[in-house]
């Protein structure tokens, strides 16, 4: 393998990998609130849920074009890249977040309350350890298909994977496709068997 | 003054009554049991004694003081609940499931382990074999009893039990219905005791109260309650014969 396709391998496998992180961080933090908020209030259930839904069906290529021109988050570079995969990475974030937690036995939440708790206890003490195999399972969706996703990014400059497959695609180089499919795919495949690996371990006792 | 008083209590939800005029009230030390069929309101009007629930009319005092006035976590401390789907919790193993509202309120960990030990042999569990078990690895009774022991850990001034031995095979049921007893005969506790079962009524009983539709029927002690002359009291009291 020549040297610089080596480097650039590095560097844009690294790219990749930052753009990810970063989404998934941001996700995160956004999602699993809003997912408990969900619990909470059922006025804004619907349309969150709905907002997201409707922001899974837009192809990304299009996602990406329509932020571009929006200032602020806009732009051509990674952060409107990092805008849009965080759109994508809400909903099962924050659905997996709420139907884990409705999902807890009626009788153990009434039995919490009954007991003295207060809403923050039910939640910190009950609801997230017994949600917990659920709301994993939402972020390891999210993140495999962030990870297939950002190959995207290269289409408006935000960088990662992606690049090789667009050159690729551009100069018919099945050479240049395969060095950024395959990294992105063995992305993919680690963070999903990870993941996956934690969840089995965080299985009620 | 009562531990408890329901005065004209009246509970409607969606334009439906679940509860109307509802008076009576709990002396320290005595176990009334509110006899119902489904759906008769006794489940409603026991939430209603620690604030699970308030009523739309009338009042539920607690040592005197309104349930709306209480601080509602305090209020719930003070009160034991057992439920007929127990709810402990999945995750805690049994000395953690018993131990938790010592620990909310604030208990050392020696005070708490010596209180957990305490209630699992007065519930007929060896502690070593139990503190350390998950609840899935318990059988019903057992689970059951846990509950009870779980309810009384900090020591509270009422219990509420919500048909908690409802699920049970007979022998267990009876096993845990003498158990109830000798706890009330022990610890002079007072307690609300939800059941549709006549004569789980009149065993467990000091005064058993029959709702019907939401309202209180017949309240008496057993043995005059097994006089009433009443439809519904009669319908129960039919149930024993066969």
């Amino acid at each position: 393998m020549p040297t610089d396709l080596a480097n650039d391998l590095l560097e844009l496998t690294g790219e990749h990998l930052v753009l990810v992180l970063i989404s998934m961080a941001v996700a995160m933090v956004l999602g699993v609130p809003a997912g408990i908020l969900l619990t909470r209030r059922a006025a804004p259930r619907k349309w969150l849920l709905g907002f997201a839904s409707v922001v899974q069906t837009i192809p990304s290529l299009a996602l990406f074009g329509f932020l571009i021109p929006i200032p602020f988050i806009g732009g051509i570079g990674p952060r409107t890249v990092i805008v849009a995969l965080v759109l994508y990475a809400l909903l099962p974030i924050m659905r997996n977040t709420f139907v884990g937690i409705a999902g807890v036995d009626a009788a153990v939440c009434e039995s919490a309350i009954a007991m003295g708790m207060s809403d923050w206890q039910l939640l910190r003490l009950v609801q997230l350890p017994l949600a917990a195999q659920t709301i994993l399972a939402g972020i390891r969706i999210a993140t495999v298909a962030t990870i297939g996703t950002a190959t995207i990014a290269a289409a408006i400059g935000g960088g990662g994977l992606g690049v090789f497959i667009f050159r690729g695609v551009a100069s018919v180089d099945s050479t240049q496709i395969l060095a950024g499919a395959v990294p992105a795919a063995l992305m993919a495949l680690l963070a999903d068997g990870g993941l996956g690996w934690i969840e089995r371990r965080l299985a009620p006792a | 003054m009562p531990l408890v008083e329901f005065r004209d209590v009246g509970y409607r939800v969606d334009g439906k009554t679940i509860l109307s005029r509802l008076s009576f009230s709990v002396e320290a030390g005595e176990t009334l049991v509110l006899l119902g069929r489904s759906g008769s309101g006794k489940t409603t009007a026991l939430k209603m004694a620690n604030g699970l629930l308030f009523p739309t009319s009338g009042e539920v005092l607690i040592e005197g003081r309104s349930t709306a006035e209480w601080n509602p976590i305090r209020l719930k401390r003070r009160i034991g609940y057992v439920i007929q789907e127990v709810g402990l919790f999945p995750h805690f193993t049994v000395a953690e499931n018993i131990g938790l509202v010592p620990k909310l309120e604030g208990w050392s960990r020696p005070d708490r382990e010596r209180r957990v030990a305490e209630l699992l042999e007065k519930m007929g569990l060896a502690p070593a074999d139990f503190l350390q078990r998950y609840p899935r690895q318990l059988s019903g009774g057992q689970r059951q009893r846990v509950g009870v022991a779980r309810a009384l850990a900090a020591d509270p001034a009422l219990l509420l039990f919500d048909e908690p031995f409802g699920a049970l095979d007979p022998v267990t049921r009876r096993e845990l219905q003498l158990q109830f007893l000798e706890l009330g005969r022990n610890f002079h506790k007072t307690a609300i005791f939800v059941t549709h079962d006549v004569s789980e009524a009149l065993r467990l009983g000091s005064r058993v109260g029959l709702l019907v539709e939401g309202r209180l029927e017949t309240i008496a002690a057993p043995a005059e309650f097994r006089r009433a002359q009443t439809e519904e009291a009669r319908a129960f009291l039919a149930s024993l014969e066969d």
